[in-house]
């Protein structure tokens, strides 16, 4: 536990979300969070927001961390209701929680992120279409909020700052606990189907007819193949398995590979990306049967490969996450699948999800609708890029999800985000001075520097 | 096992009593504030699946050795008979602070080595009488004099020859001493730092810990790469303490 020289000297030090976009600044974190965030202008947990949602304004380059704070505070047995200090992570709950038959009702694609941080982005999972986001599932929010006060905010209680900071990425308050229900499980382990589909309107179609019969359905696609194969990729359906089905014993936890440094850009380039994606679209069958799955890879299939954000190298990558409503018609889901394969595989990765109703959560991202992920390495056109992407989604009345977004106008979101009005007179409610912002707020919300 | 720690509430001590209360060993959590005590009994319980019974907790304040006599005897009857000391509560700061600020080198002086003794003697007078285990978490930083924490590290090279002591003298009357020396390990406490090669977290600097405690070993090194690293160190002759910045 020795200091080491060096360590006084933050002038040069830089903070950085999981895309690897950095500003000058440094995160400080403590135990004790209600004392940590007196001054702080924004607080984040595990930093696996992907753009700049966790990082400091340039006023105040400091970021209140919440990892340490991560004390379960009670847990009600019968109800399934779960209170904890709001750095607890997902990881954390998997292990203690998953070997006891409850689980979180709504999963988003990593285990390494802090129940705090699951609010603030107002994460969703592949059950989306049935179980919503994470704010339907929380109760009760501890708070402090921009004037310094510390709050308890709930339905019943304070409900504006409530539905506010379900998905206000920490604007509203710095989150201290969350209390929420975990869902009951028969088991641990995954009853599911993977399976290729050939083209974009059969995926469509075969995403719709799954939702109904599976509680999880996501899809990958191929945005490197054009033609008859364009939006062609692997659909993915599960289920929780019966006791009948399940393996007896507990499924092990993996053995984890870590990508030891940041990796050249040809690794997530073109070539390597056409490769991948028909060796994964080959490996699958047109026609399977469901089988029993281990859990993590089913849920967390990135999270096998530790530190996966360094095969994008020093540039780092972005991710343009939209959802396009139903009202638009399976259409504009094909027109922006065409953008994209017209742009010529700007898209290594591209995760594809059908959608349920909007929640409560004011900048709530998930609509009913199709939402379509591409993850993107940050070359000299990735604003270009993200910049005629974004004028299709405003086009189909679509939105883009905050929780990942480094590179969308100011304009762009405005347009996006009717909700945006409401959302900025709560926050002048219980933050009059405008002291909570971050780099995200200043770009997209007018926040000053 | 039943178990007494004093400083469980934060960084490696959280970690181990977590080990502890998963594998269903009965804690008392001794510390300053009763209220952050109980949250960590209520975590522990939680994650025991006991909600909160089997966790006892007592205020004894590491800055005040008036308070060590009532806690031990507060977890003494919480616990009945009593297994293992374990003492993770340390003071830190940085080597500029301390030396520009008399009263917080006084404090660390105290806390890290007189204080922290007295309660070790007043824990294995009480609790560990009729054998046992005493495991304190001292540090790397008193291994060599070095000029980043040569007033931090004085404090525990001087808790080191304590219990190296202790274990020289009681090993056979039954008491077994743990000294743990932790290299840079990534908690609160260090939370200001910038952490150099090797840095531990807490879950994994925990495990080793209890592994230590289970079999009685009389000094640990983790992560285990410190060991090595201190090896070396302490091969380095003046000449070229003198000059490195480690």
């Amino acid at each position: 536990m020795s200091s080491e020289p060096g360590s006084a000297g933050h002038d040069d030090a830089r903070v950085a979300g999981w895309g690897g976009v950095s500003v000058p600044g440094r995160e400080v974190r403590s135990e004790d969070l209600e004392r940590l965030t007196r001054d702080a202008v924004l607080t984040r947990g595990l930093a696996r927001s992907y753009g700049d949602s966790s990082l400091p304004p340039p006023s105040h380059p400091v970021v209140a961390g919440s990892v340490l704070a991560d004390r379960l505070l009670s847990f009600d047995a019968e109800t399934g209701r779960l209170r904890a200090e709001a750095g607890y992570s997902l990881h954390d709950l998997y292990r203690t929680f998953l070997p006891r038959g409850w689980f979180t009702p709504v999963s988003p694609g990593t285990q390494f992120v802090t129940l705090g941080g699951m609010v603030a982005a107002d994460v969703h999972g592949k059950n989306h279409h049935v179980k919503g986001s994470i704010g339907g599932h929380v109760r009760e929010l501890k708070i402090r909020v921009g004037t310094g006060d510390v709050v308890t905010c709930s339905r019943e209680s304070w409900p504006d700052l409530f539905r506010a900071t379900i998905g206000g990425m920490g604007l509203t308050g710095h989150i201290l606990e969350v209390e929420l229900t975990l869902e009951r499980i028969p088991t641990p382990w995954i009853v599911g189907i993977k399976r290729r589909i050939s083209g974009i309107d059969e995926f469509l179609a075969e995403l719709k007819n799954d939702a109904a019969e599976w509680p999880f359905t996501m899809g990958w696609i191929d945005c490197l193949s054009r033609g008859r194969h364009m939006g062609r990729g692997v659909l993915m359906a599960g289920r929780w398995a019966t006791p009948a089905e399940a393996p007896k014993r507990f499924p092990r936890h993996l053995p984890r590979i870590t990508v030891p440094f940041q990796c050249p850009e040809w690794v997530m380039g073109h070539t390597m990306g056409r490769l991948f994606n028909a060796v994964y679209y080959r490996a699958h069958g047109r026609h399977v049967r469901p089988s029993v799955l281990h859990p993590e890879p089913f849920f967390y299939p990135l999270d096998v490969l530790r530190q996966w954000n360094r095969l994008y190298g020093t540039r780092g990558f972005t991710q343009h996450q939209c959802v396009l409503p139903d009202t638009a018609g399976s259409g504009a889901v094909r027109g922006l699948v065409e953008l994209l394969t017209r742009q010529g595989g700007a898209s290594f990765l591209c995760v594809i999800k059908d959608c349920g109703p909007e929640g409560e959560g004011l900048l709530s991202f998930p609509r009913r609708g199709t939402s379509i992920a591409l993850d993107m390495p940050i070359r000299e056109n990735t604003q270009a890029m993200v910049d005629a992407l974004n004028e299709f989604v405003v086009n189909v009345g679509g939105r883009v999800y905050l929780a990942k977004d480094a590179f969308t106008r100011a304009d762009h979101y405005r347009r996006m985000e009717p909700r945006l009005a409401e959302f900025e007179a709560i926050r002048r409610r219980w933050d009059p001075d405008r002291r909570l912002k971050s780099a995200q707020s200043v770009r997209l919300l007018g926040d000053q520097p | 096992m039943n178990v007494v720690m004093l400083g469980a509430s934060k960084g490696i001590g959280r970690a181990v009593a977590r080990l502890l209360a998963e594998r269903g060993d009965r804690l008392c959590l001794l510390g300053r504030d009763v209220d952050d005590l109980r949250r960590s009994a209520a975590d522990l319980g939680v994650r025991a699946g006991t909600d909160g019974a089997g966790v006892a907790v007592a205020t004894c304040d590491l800055t005040d050795p008036d308070t060590f006599g009532p806690a031990l005897d507060a977890a003494a009857t919480a616990l009945g008979r009593v297994d293992t000391v374990i003492v993770t509560a340390a003071d830190f700061a940085t080597q500029a602070d301390l030396e520009a600020d008399r009263d917080r080198l006084r404090r660390l002086l105290t806390v890290n080595f007189a204080n922290t003794v007295l309660f070790c003697e007043d824990a294995r007078k009480k609790l560990l009488g009729a054998g046992g285990t005493l495991c304190v978490v001292s540090s790397v930083a008193g291994e060599r004099g070095r000029k980043p924490v040569i007033l931090y590290g004085a404090t525990k090279a001087g808790l080191s020859r304590y219990l190296e002591g202790l274990d020289h003298k009681f090993r056979s009357q039954g008491l077994k001493v743990v000294c743990v020396k932790p290299g840079f390990v990534k908690t609160g406490m260090t939370a200001g730092l910038k952490p150099p090669p090797f840095a531990g977290d807490a879950p994994d600097v925990a495990r080793d810990i209890v592994k230590a405690i289970d079999r009685g070993t009389p000094v640990i090194y983790t992560p285990r790469m410190w060991a090595l690293v201190m090896f070396v160190i302490r091969l380095l002759p003046r000449a070229v303490m003198r000059r490195i910045g480690f």
